[in-house]
């Protein structure tokens, strides 16, 4: 019988899981924008766990705004990518480092 | 509520304004902006203007309306902030019209990305449930993602894009998680909801969940240790853009940290407000310490930003309506002050001569005088210096802790920003005691330099008549 | 009396300042000039109405607010006056001595770019000045005490293209943070216990004050009121430059000469003594800080004079005589004698101004040149100049019938009298002192006026006298400091004029007992030879006498024999190597952030130039916490996110 611990259990890994992936990595900021998606289906994947447990629909429909944005917000971070490899020549996280201190 | 009529939805015409705004202004731009750019800024701001004036049509001075299904809350505060933030953004683009043209960064989609970024600003303010603040901080940062690094000749602010996305969305996600369990154990997205459900005893899953929530609004503020994105952007992207991005955001900050501590989780106020003091304290003893080693007055900026912002927390620490007024003052006042001191990094600009650095003030007295006599007067006032203005918010936040009894607190707030008044007399020092060099003299420029006179004046002048603004933020937060 | 009246006599100058500030460039030097020295005539004006008002026509003193400015939780900002006796004096005082000052500075400054600049600044400052002194809340004394700051500060780097202009305007500004940080939290602790910011309410809770105390830190109960008055008096010991917060004023004789004797003689500095005056109901009930007044004060009186003994520098020489004499007035206030405090603030303030616009003359006529030892015999060359400093002298070292004879015997009578903690310590250093002043002055004047002409080739050539620009405040100061004394002794000190303005408790009035014997002010004068004081000063006036005139080379001996005594007064006792290395050093080991900011920036004076290398680096270090990669800010906000959900889960648990 799967209950709603193992929901939650499933989402706290997939949230730990795409928090690790960000920090650790250090070569790829593809990576980075992957991790992030990730991190959203961690809590989409609470809210519709809850939604079902709550009997509330509200939660799933928290997660369709959810998916609408994550959609923009991949646009946008990949449109930033684009930019900044065509000036860098590069998308190595460890050459983001020009602004520090 | 099954009856809808046009009436029902006048409360929210700013928004729905705005919306159409942004509309007419694609098609403007389109249709006649694109070879003469500045006909679309001139239009751009005729439509903030709009925009106030829509706010004050909307407006039901004294009364709380709560509207679709307890989405959406009109209140004297959202007229407030929502008056101030098309009024802060019109300064703003006024501020960069001649910047953004010499930088061949005036297109129709730079104005674009500000209305949408002001949309997010005020459905936050009027956010009520947890739904209306994921849509409106996302409305605001993906703006803000994309106008950062518009300038795609610019490396250094893609960069910048790049990190301030990255951590953006991060937090994103945490917010997200924290509202996710919030929802979970309260079956409601609602604030009202939230505020009724959460009455007893602090369980495991609340404080998780507040714990994920203050982060995230940590996270939009920039306090300690969710900062890192600030300077980096602060100095990456276009001046103009850093001042937008540090200006507006810190009201949209306010009203989320309003909305969703202060009314929707205020029955457990006694939790956050005391990770928030964790946050503040570590943000004032940062940003200020930071902000003394810095060359890079944008940056320098930034941790100023930073430590101002610990101010602003820290009037949210005293759980109490005086603090959280004290807060609104503070905010607003940070704000118009902050848009003055980028104004005037504008306008000491010019082709070649980015005036960033703090060493590029040297000796400005003598090049610009006007300009860095009103400089002088915004430092002061950032500084806390009184008569300005800004000693009255840092007073403010400081009575209304000491009204509540945090001794420590206020005390460590008054120290930081002694330290804090040692980098903003700097640039005063710089600017009055250091030899000018062959620095380029100043430039004309008058409507500019009209607009950020007033604005100097208005931080002196508010400073001398304390009462307005105060009795303003007072009547705004304890009438509706 | 009319607050019109008393409203224009601050505005005036503040007037007269903003116009020649902001449209200097437009109407001219000249006009700038007859500006601000009619702003300050015609406060000297109406300040001497109000003073024959309150003296000869028996108009009562005048207490009230004029504008409100915020009411907050239940605490009035106001701007009001309170002009008594006390108040009037020093109105009086400053709007005199500023007015020779002004026009001291048309002949000073006249080749000077910054000419209307420095008028601005000078009117500005008496402003602030007169603000501060009429206060009658603790929020305005604030704001003048801070604007009379900030305006010394633009002062000293007047010539800002001095680097060491610069240093000593940065050392002035942090040296006086220090003193501030004291008097903010005495002003807190009385509107803590008072919930009001006006002097009559904090006087009227005084009594009950003293029987409170404050747990600063759990389980340390002090005396309320004992902490506030410390609090208090740690804010003048930076106004008025008491050890070991002195350091900043020798260094800001960088500044032009009309400040100095303005600012850094006659006025700013002595805002500290008459704030304590001015507060004497609180601190007459407390023992402990009277006592801590007094010990302070009596160091500075003694120990800083030694240091007038060797220094070269003109300038110097008189600022040092000014932290000694400013140690005189403290001593008085830790006896009780506020009135004799005030009287010798009074005397000194025409003085000592005057000695410092002797010497401003000396300097201009010698081509900016401050060093003595290449001075000698000028008193052929200006006589004006060499007479005035001579009466200035005279009175500083307490010569009978001259005005400082007056203040400072009285002074040291109050001393003797006084069985305060501290007492017997303090009367020693008093007596020690006058030996120690008449040495420096008259090494001094000895050195500049008298002996053989030490001008080089360069100096004797283009050498010429002041213009009447210049004297006529000379002898405008000369006349005050020969003869106030006489004049004022009896009813000052003696003759109740203070009324109300100075409270002391019975059993502490020191004045009043030296009163039982005063006969009049030629019969004082006369009985000053019976006292050890006038032989003390004779005797320093021979020894300096013998050694730098009569046979210069006893001092190079003496000086030889004596080097490391020598060593250690040139060092000015190490004050500023010690906060320049052990103090930054210390903080930089316990990793106090506000010192060490403070003191990198003076050390390496980085911070002025607003470069990154030398920055503090306590600084340095944190902002390497930044370090650009992605990831690790990514970390950083995990670990805050673990932090407090750790925290709080476990403190919920």
């Amino acid at each position: 019988m799967i209950t709603l611990q193992h929901m939650m259990v499933i989402s706290g890994l997939l949230f730990a899981l795409s928090v690790a992936g960000i920090f650790i990595n250090r070569r790829n900021v593809i990576l980075l924008l992957m991790c992030i998606e990730l991190l959203l289906l961690s809590a989409n994947f609470n809210f519709v766990a809850f939604s079902r447990w709550l009997g509330n629909i509200d939660g799933q429909v928290f997660v369709f705004f959810i998916l609408t944005v994550a959609a923009a917000e991949s646009a946008i971070g990949l449109a930033i990518l684009v930019v900044l490899f065509r000036k860098r020549r590069s998308i190595d996280v460890e050459d983001l480092a020009t602004l520090k201190g | 509520m099954t009856e809808t009529s046009f009436a029902q939805f006048l409360p929210a015409l700013p928004e729905i304004y705005l919306v159409g705004a942004i509309c007419a202004l694609l098609m403007f731009d389109v249709f006649f902006g694109l070879k003469k750019p500045t006909r679309t800024a001139s239009v751009a701001l005729l439509l903030l203007l709009g925009g106030a004036v829509a706010t004050l049509i909307s407006a039901d001075f004294g009364h709380r309306q709560v509207l679709f299904s307890g989405m959406y809350i009109a209140d004297d505060l959202a007229t407030l902030l929502k008056l101030a933030s098309f009024l802060f953004v019109a300064i703003a683009l006024f501020y960069s019209g001649e910047f953004l043209g010499r930088r061949k960064l005036q297109q129709g989609e730079y104005y674009v990305l500000v209305f949408t970024a002001l949309l997010g600003v005020l459905v936050l303010t009027s956010a009520g449930s947890l739904l209306m603040v994921y849509i409106g901080v996302e409305l605001l940062s993906l703006s803000l993602y994309a106008l950062v690094a518009f300038d795609r000749e610019n490396g250094v602010a893609a960069e910048a894009a790049m990190k301030y996305f990255v951590l953006g969305a991060i937090a994103s996600g945490i917010m997200l998680y924290g509202m996710s369990l919030l929802y979970g154990l309260s079956g409601t997205l609602s604030l009202a909801g939230l505020a009724t459900a959460f009455s007893g005893p602090n369980s495991l899953g609340l404080i998780l969940g507040l714990a994920f929530l203050v982060v995230a609004v940590a996270f939009k503020f920039g306090a300690v240790p969710f900062h890192m994105w600030v300077p980096d952007v602060y100095q990456g992207a276009p001046t103009s853009v850093s001042l937008l991005v540090a200006s507006v955001p810190k009201i949209a900050s306010f009203a989320v940290a309003y909305r969703l501590l202060a009314e929707g989780l205020g029955e457990v106020s006694g939790t956050w407000t005391q990770m928030l003091s964790v946050l503040a304290v570590l943000s004032l003893l940062f940003g200020n310490l930071i902000a003394i080693a810095q060359t890079n007055l944008r940056r320098m900026l930034a941790y100023s930003a930073i430590s101002n912002v610990g101010f602003i927390l820290l009037g949210f620490v005293t759980g109490t309506g005086d603090g959280y007024e004290a807060a609104l003052y503070f905010t607003l006042v940070y704000v118009m002050v902050v848009l003055g001191t980028f104004g005037a990094i504008l306008l000491a600009s010019r082709e070649g001569f980015e005036a960033d650095e703090i060493a590029d003030y040297k000796g400005l007295s003598s090049r610009d005088p006007s300009l860095a006599f009103m400089v002088a007067v915004l430092m002061f006032s950032t500084a806390g210096i009184p008569p300005f203005v800004g000693f009255w918010a840092k007073l403010r936040i400081i009575e209304s802790l000491v009204n509540v009894g945090h001794l420590w607190l206020s005390i460590i707030a008054v120290v930081m920003s002694v330290i804090g008044a040692f980098y903003y007399l700097r640039i005063v020092w710089v600017m009055y005691f250091d030899p000018p060099g062959d620095l380029p003299r100043g430039q004309p420029r008058l409507a500019l330099r009209f607009v950020l006179g007033l604005n100097a004046a208005a931080a002196l002048g508010l400073g001398l008549f304390p009462d307005v603004l105060l009795n303003v933020c007072q009547t705004v937060l304890h009438r509706g | 009396m009319n607050p019109n009246l008393l409203l224009a006599i601050p505005l005036l100058p503040l007037a007269a300042a903003v116009i020649s500030g902001l449209f200097g460039r437009l109407i001219g030097r000249t006009a700038s000039a007859t500006l601000t020295i009619a702003g300050v005539l015609g406060a000297l004006v109406l300040s001497l109405k109000v003073f024959q008002q309150l003296a000869f026509e028996g108009v009562p003193s005048y207490n009230d607010t004029v504008y409100t400015w915020l009411v907050s939780d239940g605490i009035r900002m106001q701007v009001g006056f309170l002009v008594d006796q006390l108040t009037v004096l020093m109105m009086v005082v400053v709007t005199f001595v500023s007015l020779c000052v002004h026009v001291y500075t048309i002949g000073y400054m006249h080749d000077d770019a910054g000419y209307q600049r420095f008028f601005s600044y000078i009117s500005l400052f008496t402003f602030a000045m007169l603000m501060l002194v009429m206060s009658n809340n603790f929020m305005q004394l604030f704001f003048g005490w801070e604007a009379v700051g900030v305006v010394s500060y633009l002062l000293i780097g007047f010539w800002y293209t001095r680097p060491s202009a610069t240093f000593a305007n940065m050392k002035a500004f942090l040296v006086n943070r220090v003193g501030d940080f004291g008097f903010v939290l005495g002003i807190a602790g009385i509107v803590y216990f008072t919930g009001s910011l006006d002097y009559a309410d904090a006087f009227a809770a005084a009594p009950s004050m003293a029987t409170k105390t404050l747990s600063v830190m759990p389980g340390a109960a002090w005396p309320a009121l004992t902490v506030i008055c410390i609090c208090l008096f740690i804010g003048a010991m930076g106004k008025s430059a008491q050890m070991p917060l002195h350091v900043w004023l020798p260094d800001s004789m960088e500044g032009p000469t009309p400040i100095s004797a303005l600012i850094h003689a006659a006025t700013m500095v002595t805002a500290g003594i008459f704030m304590v005056a001015r507060m004497s109901p609180l601190f007459e009930l407390s023992e402990t800080a009277l006592s801590t007044v007094l010990v302070i004060g009596a160091t500075t009186a003694l120990f800083m004079g030694f240091l007038g003994i060797v220094s070269n520098d003109i300038k110097r020489v008189v600022a040092y005589s000014t932290l000694s004499q400013l140690g005189y007035m403290t001593v008085a206030l830790g006896v009780s004698g506020y009135s004799v405090a005030i009287f010798h603030l009074m005397t000194h303030a025409f003085f000592k101004a005057l000695l410092f616009l002797a010497a401003g003359a000396v300097i201009i006529a010698m081509h900016h040149e401050q060093d003595m030892r290449k001075m000698g015999g000028l008193r052929h060359r200006m006589p004006v100049t060499y007479w005035t400093s001579l009466i200035g002298a005279l009175a500083l070292i307490g010569t009978p019938f001259f005005s400082g004879f007056y203040s400072k015997d009285a002074l040291i009578e109050a001393v003797a009298e006084s069985h305060r903690v501290g007492a017997g310590y303090a009367y020693f250093c008093v007596l020690g002192g006058v030996f120690i002043t008449a040495l420096y002055t008259f090494r001094m004047i000895f050195m500049t006026f008298h002996g053989q002409e030490r001008l080089d080739h360069h100096a004797k050539a283009h050498f010429h006298d002041v213009g009447w620009d210049m004297k006529a405040p000379l002898v405008a100061l000369a006349i005050p400091s020969l003869l106030i004394g006489f004049f004022t002794v009896q009813p000052v000190l003696f003759g109740g004029w203070f009324g109300d303005a100075i409270q002391v408790l019975e059993h502490n009035d020191v004045i009043a007992h030296i009163g039982h014997h005063f006969q009049g002010p030629v019969a004082f004068a006369l009985h000053g030879p019976m006292g050890a004081p006038f032989w003390l000063a004779l005797g320093g006036v021979v020894t300096a006498w013998l050694f730098f005139l009569k046979n210069p080379s006893w001092a190079a001996a003496w000086e030889s024999r004596l080097s490391g005594l020598h060593t250690v007064l040139v060092n000015k006792y190490y004050f500023d190597w010690f906060n320049e290395n052990v103090l930054a050093r210390a903080s930089r080991g316990l990793g106090s952030v506000l010192w060490k900011a403070g003191d990198q920036a003076v050390i390496d004076g980085t911070l002025v130039n607003g470069s990154a290398k030398l920055v503090g680096w306590l600084a340095g270090v944190t902002r390497r916490v930044q370090t650009g990669y992605l990831y690790s800010y990514a970390l950083w906000m995990v670990v805050g996110l673990a932090v407090l959900l750790a925290w709080f889960l476990l403190s919920a648990h």
